[in-house]
């Protein structure tokens, strides 16, 4: 196996497992967020939209780690250094 | 697949290089201006409302009240800024459904410039409202050794800043592309549709993200006031 393959290989394995381990924890965080927000408005209705709010703000922080994952794993599908690096050593 | 509109060259000038995203940003801007403008120019003290002057009327008493709820204080200092970032950055996405535009919060160099705009921003409110030696004072609460860290989150959440909006915006163009391609009937235009909401959320979260950063900057003194001014009625009273 020649160090292109093992870039792509390696590229591809990776960018998949970055989004897919990447996703679970704000997964579970946001529902877990969403439930409490839900049960805070059942006690409290007329503070809906507050916790709205908050709820959208944190929502938006906890999912920040997921979108870091998910521009990780399309920079190494769509804009990967190390394959360009290969490609311009094969071409030149 | 073109993910970044700044690697789209429309025209170029020798080292001038016009790109989509400078161009749509553009375009969004000059809707923007000679939208208002074309609704403010003759402004009459009638009862009657034009259309126009209404829509404008609601959007900016909207922006007020949410920066009021979230500053508990007088919003007229920061709606100019915070306004501003909402609105250029939910129009520009809503225009994203227009065939062929590309919203400029899909590269990443506009959502560092807007990032680094609310990061400049935050000293330059929290200054203004507490002074340079107040404003510093914020960094070594609540003691000494929280110096470096509170000067890594100033950094770190600037960087958030721009990759949240920017990853949003891009996954959603991404998303369309790559749709289009696997069923191009019908379903393209559920994700669109889609887009549209999470445009305007991520316009209204990074505002109100802005918003709470200055916020925090500025607050401080006015609980502390408040608690001092409270004393000194005890005082008086006891």
């Amino acid at each position: 196996m020649d160090s292109m393959t093992l870039i792509g290989l390696a590229s591809i394995a990776i960018s998949g497992i970055t989004i897919a381990v990447g996703s679970i924890g704000p997964a579970l965080a946001e529902g877990r967020a969403l439930a409490q927000a839900l049960s805070a408005i059942a006690q409290q209705p007329d503070e809906a939209n507050t916790i709205t709010r908050t709820l959208f703000v944190g929502l938006a922080m906890v999912e920040s780690t997921a979108i870091y994952c998910f521009v990780i794993s399309i920079i190494l599908i769509f804009a990967n250094p190390f394959w360009n690096h290969v490609i311009a050593q094969a071409g030149g | 697949m073109d993910i970044n509109p700044d690697s789209v060259v429309i025209a170029a000038w020798g080292p001038l290089v016009l790109n989509a995203t400078l161009l749509y940003s553009w375009i969004t801007m000059a809707l923007l201006v000679a939208g208002s403008w074309l609704v403010t120019r003759r402004l009459s003290p009638r009862t009657q409302l034009s259309r126009g002057r209404n829509l404008l009327e609601i959007i900016v008493s909207t922006i007020r009240r949410q920066i009021r709820d979230v500053s508990q204080g007088d919003p007229d200092p920061y709606l100019p800024f915070v306004g501003t970032l909402f609105l250029f950055i939910a129009f520009s996405n809503v225009l994203g459904v227009v065939p062929y535009f590309m919203p400029p919060a899909a590269s990443l160099s506009t959502t560092a410039a807007l990032a680094i705009c609310v990061f400049f921003a935050v000293p330059i409110y929290g200054i203004a409202e507490k002074g340079f030696k107040g404003y510093l004072q914020n960094y070594i609460q609540p003691s000494v050794v929280m110096l470096p860290f509170n000067i890594i989150g100033e950094v770190s959440r600037t960087l958030a800043l721009a990759v949240r909006l920017f990853g949003n915006m891009m996954s959603g163009t991404l998303i369309a592309a790559v749709l289009l391609s696997v069923v191009p009937l019908f379903f393209p235009v559920i994700m669109n549709a889609f887009g549209l909401l999470i445009g305007l959320i991520q316009a209204y979260i990074f505002a109100i993200l802005a918003m709470v950063y200055i916020a925090s900057s500025a607050r401080v003194r006015r609980q502390e006031e408040a608690e001092h001014s409270q004393e000194e009625g005890e005082k008086e009273h006891g």
